[in-house]
């Protein structure tokens, strides 16, 4: 028991001193394998032929759900890349939801079922509206933060995108312009590794996409994204400062994407299986159940219940998602304008 | 009822919108403490201070953008490209956002932007301060062109685009900012978007046009009348969408039309102006549909005789209405 009560010390030195609580880690957790599992289900149902497309999250769910429970859920915007399934359940999001919107029903409060999957907004949970073209929500985010900024609010915008958008014009007016007006932004690159087949080292000549941010007077820094609570940190710190008028900060998550690009793509003509089966390895799901399980917070009780429970929560949600309707086709005419 | 002119008409209007509503703001290149290059924000900096009138780095996607990020969050930006020349990286924000918020949202969102940007020739800019670049935004369904003619339409179709729901590229012809000037009341008032006005009631020939162009074919009118021709003189007003009931009223009318663009004629508003007479006025037709506009070159090139050899003028106008009366 010795053995244990050391370990005990070790968590409050690491979640306990950044001010989480044991119901707060294990609700993390409890997002990151939400994420998971919706994922995991859409793969099976697009090879099913139930919905046409997937594009997933996997292998950075980690650093997903880490950033957004260092945020205000109540007050901050989030503007998700098309990956960040772990980002729109923190804000708020359903697994009826996600449903909704891979099988494009009427009911998908993203779209309608007008966009593809990934393509998030819900304006009640502050997750804004993005598109196809990468990196154009930048921009956005540095807009919203002039708002925070011009109505003397103190709400922070969080913006995602990845390595390989981290080469878009939009990326780098959007960070000058909020480092000049020292804007509350968050910008965090989930490098992943890929930007579809192309690796990292054919996307930048930098050591670490993070330098990127020294050129706009910011501060950038790089954190594994396989851990929650450093991503956690991070972002903690990063929102703290935009809130003192301190401006921007650059956060880059080290990941890896387990899956291929999207249900369309085929990685095994790009990279090898070897690498693919190490990077699972590190995978953050595992390595944050087992620092729980360690701590004794996620017990063989609490995980048989929870995977239970999500299990039945992503079911009902296929099955309504399935009955559910697809709008009207005489509704593609409507929401062009304000009507 | 005061007169001024063009550009005065648009610093009135913004300063009239700032003062009525403390969500309008103004950001673009020396828009702030400069007023402006061509000096339409002149007096804002002093009156509302750098936050409302914000100088942003040299940057178009990142003004468009970050424009649209506000305007989303609940704002009302006014953004300034310098010369709709340099436009062109904005071109995704307008197009792939802006001009689709709403739309791919299911009516969630809303970007309630108006992108302000000089357009036109005439002044010795060359290739990349002259260019019309309204065609290249004239088939996204979700976006609004208005392209006013007079400071009294400048006035009241700025502050409509201000109110707008939607975004409005509002292009300025930056010849006329000094050039026309007009009656422009002191109450507030708008001009409703989408809507095409008659600038000159006339039985003999329809002109159909906007911009400058409208002035060049008033003149041309005048001079028409001694020799008898009257014309009957359209300003769209709004490009896009197209006033289509008020362009197949005054073509119908006379049965003789003629549509006049600075822009190049291949590809240029009036031929979307010239189907919707063809589909719909064909038994009103006298003479074929007449289309004057800049040729088919890139653009309009420095050296004056060759400027003046693209750009559209009086002379020009009086020589085409003519040659359609005597069709």
């Amino acid at each position: 028991m010795v053995k244990v009560d050391k370990l005990n010390k070790v968590a409050e030195q690491r979640h306990g001193r950044l001010g989480l609580t044991d119901e707060q880690v294990l609700d993390m957790y409890r997002t990151m394998l939400l994420a998971r599992r919706i994922d995991e289900r859409m793969w099976l149902l697009n090879r099913a032929g139930k919905i046409p497309f997937v594009v997933s999250c996997q292998g950075q769910e980690a650093g997903q759900v880490g950033a957004s429970f260092a945020l205000d859920r109540q007050k901050d915007f989030a503007l998700p890349y098309y990956r960040d399934v772990g980002v729109v359940l923190a804000f708020g999001m359903t697994a009826k939801d996600l449903m909704m919107q891979a099988y494009a029903k009427a009911d998908d409060p993203n779209s309608g079922g007008r966009q593809m999957p990934g393509h998030f907004g819900q304006k009640k949970n502050r997750i804004v509206t993005g598109s196809s073209p990468v990196t154009t929500q930048v921009p956005h985010a540095v807009g919203i933060a002039l708002g925070a900024k011009m109505e003397k609010k103190d709400f922070v915008s969080f913006v995602t995108f990845g390595e390989g958008s981290s080469n878009q014009g939009d990326f780098h007016e959007g960070a000058n312009f909020a480092a000049v007006h020292k804007l509350p932004v968050i910008f965090m690159v989930e490098n992943n590794q890929y930007a579809i087949s192309v690796p990292l080292s054919k996307q930048v000549a930098c050591e670490k996409i993070s330098d990127r941010a020294i050129g706009y007077g910011m501060p950038g820094i790089t954190v594994d994204g396989n851990d929650p609570l450093a991503v956690y940190e991070a972002v903690k710190d990063a929102r703290k400062r935009g809130n003192n008028g301190e401006g921007p900060t650059l956060i880059e998550v080290i990941s890896y994407r387990l899956t291929p690009h999207s249900s369309d793509d085929d990685d095994r003509s790009y990279r090898g299986r070897e690498e693919v089966e190490e990077a699972k390895q590190k995978d953050g799901i595992y390595s944050f159940a087992d620092y729980l399980r360690k701590l004794n917070i996620l017990t063989e009780e609490i995980e048989t219940k929870m995977e239970k429970e999500i299990k039945k929560i992503i079911d009902d949600a296929t099955d309504d998602a399935e009955n559910a309707a697809y709008a009207d086709p005489k509704s593609i005419y409507k929401h062009v304008y304000a009507e | 009822m005061p007169v001024m002119s063009y550009i005065q008409a648009i610093t009135q209007a913004l300063h009239e919108e700032m003062e009525r509503d403390e969500k309008v703001f103004v950001l673009g290149e020396d828009v702030g403490v400069r007023g402006g290059v061509f000096r339409a924000t002149e007096g804002l900096y002093e009156k509302f201070g750098e936050t409302r009138v914000l100088d942003t780095p040299l940057a178009e996607s990142a003004i468009a953008g970050v424009g649209i990020g506000s305007a989303m969050y609940g704002m009302r930006p006014v953004a300034e490209m310098q010369f709709a020349d340099f436009i062109m990286p904005a071109v995704n924000q307008i197009i792939s956002e802006a001009a689709k918020i709403r739309y791919r949202s299911n009516n969630d969102w809303s970007c309630p932007i108006t992108i302000r940007a000089p357009y036109g020739g005439g002044v010795h800019g060359a290739l990349y301060h002259s260019q019309s670049i309204e065609s290249v935004f004239a088939n996204q369904p979700g976006l609004k062109i208005v392209m006013p003619s007079t400071p009294y339409d400048v006035k009241g179709l700025l502050k409509a685009s201000i109110r707008d729901e939607d975004p409005v590229l509002f292009l300025e012809h930056k010849r006329a900012y000094r050039l026309i000037k007009g009656e422009v009341p002191e109450e507030d008032y708008t001009v409703p978007i989408g809507k095409a006005d008659v600038k000159r009631e006339g039985t003999d020939i329809t002109v159909i046009t906007y911009g400058l162009c409208v002035h060049f074919a008033l003149q041309a009118a005048e001079k028409l009348e001694a020799e008898g021709i009257d014309a009957h003189i359209l300003d769209l007003r709004t490009v896009y969408p197209l006033d289509k009931e008020a362009i197949i009223e005054a073509a119908s009318k006379t049965g003789k039309v003629l549509l006049i663009t600075e822009d190049n004629l291949e590809g240029s508003i009036i031929g979307e102006v010239s189907a919707i007479i063809s589909e719909n006025c064909l038994f009103d037709l006298d003479a074929p549909i007449k289309r004057l506009a800049g040729p088919d070159v890139p653009s309009m090139p420095y050296a004056p005789p060759l400027e003046k050899e693209f750009m559209i003028n009086p002379d020009k106008v009086e020589h085409a209405m003519r040659e359609l009366a005597e069709f």
